[in-house]
């Protein structure tokens, strides 16, 4: 129990000190999921508005295997990138293995099919709803779908914050793709593994604090920027 | 522009999951005026209205507009039953088809003002459309049909569940609408309303048009025993 006033404690003492390190691995950790989740929004909720709306061949099944990989373990996924990315895989030259990027990309694969799984469960909601009048009107499917995005655009803030929780708080793939090197692409998960490793429970703990804080504070500034929850909205 | 009318209806049938919703219809429809379709629940008069504007796809006939099919779709509106509305504000709402337009901003925000102080909602136009009243919503969906200044206007059954003043209110838009040119094809089980807008009524049974003509021949001397039960208020089987 000591160990976890002492992590309080810790996490308390490196926030208001503003530790360099944590600092640094702090922005890290923001700027690699920050970057995952603008990505991934960019793909998967285009590709949500495209499955309520458009009717195609394997449409049902293309939806049940991203309602299923939403389930990705991310382990597997930084091993594929991984293979993918080493030196003697298919993009090995790019050089991307043990940097920000790869951490980025592995993001992105693990994080696209539940944003658009939430995204695509409101979207077709909102679709069935507006069916009959977006026909009436005559509208484009490029219309269609940007008036779907627009209109669902609270829902899916929730899609994206669901990616942004799972992105934060991943380790197994990037601790993989990334390597953990200190000041090059160690960040808040990684550095708890580590941490725990060495047997050293209260600064991870500590960490593991500013973790969760740094996702509660995105999430309210995320709401808040969005004008989510005020009274008379909707 | 040429013109919509006449609207030619050949063996127009609409089938869904083995169930025929309506049809097959045979009809000619000539400019001008109001078209009231009446009929009993689930005779198809949504079917009908829905299959003319080209929400619901024929599985056999066709429909023949004189101005062509994708010509017409731009210069028609709907209005349905339960009104949707878009989850915006009530101006946005009224903005939203003259931007699929291409209206500049302007222009469109300015028509959206006026149509919402003609329809009383006028300091209401920052609420969310979704909060308003039963009666507000259906004369916010009514407008935002009338804003785009269609040709061709189907209602389905726009009042049901309205108070008399907002049915009053609605009626008056509605002749407003006409008397400007825009033609009206609208379902209703009030005989009443039917009495006071129709220029010429479809009674519809089973999913087959069974009268269609002048409106004063049918309230008065109804063609077919199935129509003269229904305006008797007796149950058409």
């Amino acid at each position: 129990m000591s160990e976890l006033w002492d992590g309080i404690a810790q996490a308390f003492w490196l926030i208001v000190t503003l530790d360099a390190d944590l600092v640094e691995i702090t922005l890290r950790s923001l700027q690699v999921t920050l970057t995952a989740l603008v990505i991934a929004c960019l793909i998967a909720l285009p590709l949500a508005a495209i499955l309520s709306v458009r009717r195609f061949p394997f449409r049902r099944i293309t939806i049940a295997v991203l309602n299923a990989l939403m389930g990705l373990p991310p382990v597997v996924v930084g091993l594929i990138v991984y293979v993918f990315l080493s030196r003697a895989g298919p993009f090995g030259v790019l050089g991307l293995l043990f940097t920000p990027t790869a951490m980025i990309i592995a993001q992105v694969i693990i994080i696209v099919p539940l944003i658009a799984s939430i995204a695509h469960q409101s979207l077709r909601d909102l679709w069935a709803e507006y069916h009959d009048l977006l026909i009436s009107m005559n509208t484009t499917q490029g219309q269609r779908i940007k008036t779907l995005l627009w209109d669902s655009r609270r829902a899916l803030l929730t899609a994206a914050l669901a990616g942004f929780g799972r992105g934060i708080g991943e380790v197994g793939a990037i601790m993989i793709v990334g390597g953990n090197i200190d000041h090059a692409t160690r960040v808040l998960t990684t550095a708890i593994a580590l941490e725990t490793g060495k047997g050293n429970f209260s600064l991870a703990l500590g960490l593991g604090f500013v973790l969760i804080a740094l996702a509660i504070a995105v999430n309210l500034a995320i709401h808040w920027l969005s004008h989510t929850e005020r009274e008379g909205r909707w | 522009m040429s013109d919509l009318f006449p609207l030619s209806v050949s063996g127009a049938q609409v089938r869904r999951r083995g169930k025929v919703l309506v049809g097959p219809v045979d009809l000619t429809l000539q400019a001008g005026g109001v078209t009231i379709v009446v009929g009993p629940n689930g005779s198809g008069k949504t079917s009908l209205l829905k299959m003319l504007h080209g929400i619901l796809r024929l599985n056999r006939g066709g429909i023949t507009w004189a101005c062509g099919t994708e010509d017409a779709q731009r210069r028609q509106a709907f209005v349905f039953q339960t009104p949707v509305m878009l989850r915006r504000t009530v101006l946005e709402n009224l903005i939203y088809p003259l931007r699929l337009l291409n209206v500049p901003k302007a222009q469109a925000r300015q028509q959206a003002e006026d149509w919402a102080a003609r329809i009383g909602l006028s300091g209401a136009e920052g609420r969310q459309a979704t909060v308003l009243s039963g009666g507000e919503r259906q004369k916010l969906a009514l407008a935002r049909a009338l804003i785009r200044k269609p040709d061709l206007l189907f209602l389905d059954e726009p009042c049901a569940s309205l108070d008399g003043r907002a049915m009053r209110e609605i009626e008056a838009i509605l002749q407003d609408a006409v008397a400007s040119g825009t033609r009206i094809i609208m379902s209703t089980h009030d005989m009443g309303q039917a009495r006071r807008l129709a220029d010429e009524v479809l009674f519809i049974l089973h999913g087959k048009v069974h009268e269609f003509g002048p409106a004063a021949g049918f309230f008065e001397d109804p063609e077919t025993p199935q129509a003269r039960a229904f305006l008797n208020g007796d149950i058409v089987e």
